[in-house]
């Protein structure tokens, strides 16, 4: 800025939070952009807001823009811009949530305890998109600012419960349920899910005695054109929804030119019903290490960051543990098992946006922007984290990777179909009597994951299959081998491999409002299809769910179909793209449209 | 990235240019490597909507009225920012491209007053798009914080116009900025303090490049609401700015023997289209 403004003062116990998240940036001339989302975390969670002051004195540390910064902040819904009370509960409010109960508890809170978002006696309370803990839902997470700030994922186990929870004033531990993982499958099945509650994820001993590292070793021993080779025989697809060959992938960032290069891990796990890759990090975090630290060997990049999402404080919590243990003990670092590799990992922090699942609005966010997607080409692979070749995997992707070079591509092959290798994990939720990560061979049909996961088929409305970006299939579509190609054929996805079970109890029309109102929400705002076009998809669903046409449902009809196309065909982003699929697909395969309902004599 | 002016002025290289050659409409055109789509269209003469695109200013693809069906792609695909690639196969008045457009006009004219944005009327008639069949734009004051420029919210359409113009593209002055996400996204300074409290130097380049008048000199403003507004009534002189010595090329529009709006030519090699604010706002003394 070249303007002479007043040096802005704030109170000094703020600026000694930002100078102390400046700290480890300040080495250069300048502090580097993507500073920006660790320092406004560090001032949000000492005081439960950002001030205009600690942000003003952050635009002089950094020399970026007040509007800038201020525009960065807002995007995030973690991030207060106005007084706030220092106990937060975050209460979960999405399609598995509401399924267990969280309309009651918000009810309660409001009755109770205080209306949405106002303070009592220093509290808070807000609703929130999916928290990624639906297999202990209804969940809340609970954030409590201060000198020493806490955040803890629980479940609100009733409306009294959350009562009580909202006036405590206890930080309470990480609930017991978040570190415990209990198969209900043979263990011998599982792969990715092998070492989690079996081995201690804060040990680096016990990663190594249950075969951790073999597969950074046999990398190192074989070379990185035989681990891409491997990977691209292996026929891996990419685990984050847009099923993309990882072997190709991989190969394109190796292969592209210039010495920078990234790996950076998709953590940011936000699609509603989804919590596996939680499950992972928490579980077993030094795989994914190994796993970013063979992509590193094989792509040629020597920095890796992992973007978890800022609702998950146990996974961040753990992978930053488990990173320095690894690189105590060298297996990260300057010559890393001593094969001569560099690589090192940072851990930074999403701050509540759905859209930074998107690849490129997680790496303009890892750059400390507002995460917008970008138009592509260019593809990350070419122009990337600071336009340099990236490699972005989710979290699930760079395990089965891991998995990959540990076996072998035709032993990983051995297990799924042709099309779709090896194993996949997926997450149950919703009226299920056993919510929890499932680890199939791709190819088991999804009637065998709702038995093992204590479904009763006989009350099933739908099942919710992908996320809120996926499809609903009917109680008797669910003999769908679970595959890339068999739920292409039904018009569905295995998208993010979440799976939300309705139950014939429940209304429809609810769940399709749910959905409508989290993309709503969550959209960006960028482009005019998504930004309108969510919000129009939303107050129609609002007008069917309370049998109001704006016009004749033969319009609102075209409508819908209307706005569908429209975003899917000229949205920025996979977000647009998506946005209907799932309430399309509702309005295909059951009757929910009013004039319809009534010429078949339904209430 | 500004389209590259040819170098050689001043003693740089003169690059020689490659072209490539791609088929729009079924009709092939050649055009410079590192065109993008809309300059190709443009050579052909095909008429593209566009809102968020500016000649003087990055591409942010954010509108989408200029989506072309590009043959292999799965999605529609932004004219003014895709580059053109060699041997692409573009349409520009298929089924898919028209029902797109008109959705995107219906989607803004909807929810935003388009009323003073050019051409709007046009395309909608074009493309048979009725906005009222989703919604009429809500209504809301302009906001008028000092004497220069009013900021009409109703008509913002979110187009990262102005934002650019303030920022790298332009200004470097950064006053404002994006702020919020979704239907909550609004442009605004640091929360949300008057123009005068910000870091505004009131350069009026935001104005300049604003497609939709949601930014608006006062007097426009002014005239506006007492509908006394007539373009056709005024005439345009163009002249140069007499302040300083850089020579800025200044377009003066004047009704009723009055200068009501200052604008400057985007494709002046001397201003790109911006002035600063003695230029722009800087003429009170004429009468």
């Amino acid at each position: 800025m070249d303007d002479a403004r007043e040096t802005t003062s704030p109170e000094a116990s703020e600026r000694v939070v930002i100078e102390r998240a400046l700290a480890p940036f300040a080495g250069g001339a300048q502090i580097p952009r993507h500073a920006l989302l660790p320092v406004l975390h560090a001032v949000q969670s000492s005081r439960g807001w950002i001030s205009k002051d600690a942000l003003a004195y952050v635009s002089e540390r950094m020399g970026i823009a007040q509007a800038e910064l201020y525009g960065v902040a807002s995007f995030y819904h973690l991030f207060s811009l106005e007084p706030s009370a220092r106990r937060v509960l975050h209460v979960c409010d999405d399609v598995s949530c509401r399924l267990r109960g969280s309309r009651a508890i918000v009810e309660r809170l409001s009755m109770a305890c205080a209306p949405e978002g106002e303070s009592r006696d220093d509290a808070a309370w807000h609703r929130s998109p999916c928290l990624g803990q639906c297999e202990r839902a209804p969940a809340a997470l609970r954030v409590i600012a201060g000198d020493a700030p806490t955040q803890r994922s629980l479940t609100l186990r009733s409306p009294e419960h959350a009562e009580e929870v909202f006036s405590s004033r206890n930080t309470g531990d990480h609930d017991a349920s978040a570190s415990s993982f209990e198969a209900r499958q043979p263990r011998g099945a599982l792969r990715l899910l092998r070492r989690i509650g079996v081995a201690n994820p804060a040990s680096l001993d016990d990663y190594r005695a249950h075969g951790g590292y073999q597969g950074l070793r046999r990398a190192h021993a074989r070379g990185a054109a035989w681990v891409l080779r491997e990977l691209s025989e292996a026929r891996l697809l990419g685990r984050g929804g847009a099923g993309f060959a990882a072997g190709v992938k991989w190969s394109a960032v190796a292969s592209a030119p210039g010495r920078e290069k990234y790996v950076v891990c998709n953590a940011d796990e936000s699609e509603p019903g989804t919590f596996k890759d939680r499950v992972l990090m928490e579980g077993d975090p030094f795989a994914l290490i190994e796993a970013m630290t063979i992509a590193g060997f094989a792509v040629g990049a020597e920095k890796g960051f992992i973007y978890v999402r800022g609702e998950y404080p146990l996974a961040a919590e753990r992978l930053e543990r488990a990173i320095a243990e690894a690189r105590a003990h060298r297996k990260l670092g300057d010559d890393v098992l001593s094969s001569g590799q560099r690589f090192e990992i940072e851990v930074r922090r999403g701050a509540g946006a759905y859209i930074c699942g998107e690849e490129t609005a997680l790496l303009e966010s890892l750059e400390g922007k507002r995460g917008e997607p970008r138009s592509k080409p260019p593809f990350p692979v070419h122009e990337g984290l600071f336009a340099k070749p990236t490699l972005v995997n989710n979290v699930e992707t760079l395990c089965a990777a891991l998995d990959v070079i540990v076996r072998g591509a035709a032993a990983f092959a051995s297990v799924g179909t042709a099309d779709s290798t090896g194993t996949r994990l997926f997450c149950v939720s919703g009226h299920v009597a056993h919510p929890g990560v499932y680890e199939l061979a791709m190819g088991m049909s999804l009637r065998e994951l709702l038995a093992l996961a204590g479904a009763e088929f006989s009350h099933i409305q739908a099942v919710l299959l992908g996320g809120a970006a996926g499809t609903f299939l009917r109680g008797d579509e669910i003999d769908v081998p679970l595959t890339f190609e068999d739920t292409r054929r039904v018009r569905a996805t295995l998208g993010s491999g979440s799976v939300v079970v309705i139950d014939d109890q429940t209304s429809m029309m609810d769940v399709l409002r749910g959905l409508a109102w989290f993309f709503r929400y969550e959209s960006c705002g960028q482009c005019v299809p998504c930004r309108a076009g969510t919000i129009r998809v939303d107050e129609l669903v609002q007008r069917v769910r309370a049998k109001v046409p704006l016009g004749t449902w033969e319009s609102e009809r075209e409508r819908l179909a209307d706005l569908g196309r429209v975003m899917r065909d000229a949205s920025i982003c996979g977000l647009g793209h998506t946005a209907t699929s799932a309430i399309e697909s509702a309005f295909e395969r059951f009757e929910l449209w009013p004039d319809r309902v009534a010429k078949k004599g339904r209430a | 990235m500004r389209s590259e002016k040819p170098k050689g002025r001043d003693g740089g290289l003169v690059q020689i240019e490659r072209t490539i050659e791609l088929e729009i409409d079924g009709r092939a055109v050649r055009v410079p490597e590192g065109s993008t789509i809309l300059d190709a269209c443009r050579k052909l003469g095909v008429d593209t909507p566009t809102l968020c695109y500016a000649d003087n200013l990055t591409p942010v693809n954010a509108c989408r009225v200029c989506v072309v069906e590009l043959e292999g792609s799965r999605t529609l695909v932004a004219s003014c920012s895709r580059k053109a690639e060699a041997k692409m196969v573009v349409r520009t008045e298929s089924e898919r491209v028209k029902s797109a457009r008109k959705m995107v006009l219906e989607l803004l004219g909807s929810s935003v007053d388009m009323s003073a944005t050019a051409n709007f009327e046009n395309w909608c008639s074009r493309y048979s798009a009725s906005p009222e069949r989703l919604g009429t734009p809500p209504n809301a004051p302009a906001v008028i914080d000092n004497d220069l420029f009013v900021r009409d919210y109703a008509k913002c359409m979110l187009c990262y116009k102005c934002v650019e113009a303030c920022g790298d593209d332009a200004q470097h002055t950064f006053a404002i900025a994006m702020t919020g996400r979704g239907g909550e996204a609004k442009i605004a300074t640091e929360f949300d303090v008057s123009l005068p409290d910000s870091a505004c130097v009131f350069c009026g380049n935001c104005v300049g490049v604003c497609p939709t008048a949601a930014l608006q000199f006062k007097r426009e403003h002014d005239l506006r609401e007492a509908g006394e507004w007539d373009e056709s009534k005024q005439s345009v002189t163009k002249t140069v700015c007499p302040y300083c010595g850089v020579g800025c090329v200044l377009e003066l529009h004047v009704q009723d023997d009055e200068i009501v709006r200052v604008t400057s030519p985007s494709d002046s090699s001397v201003t790109d289209g911006h002035l600063c604010v003695k230029g722009r706002f800087g003429w009170g003394y004429v009468r």
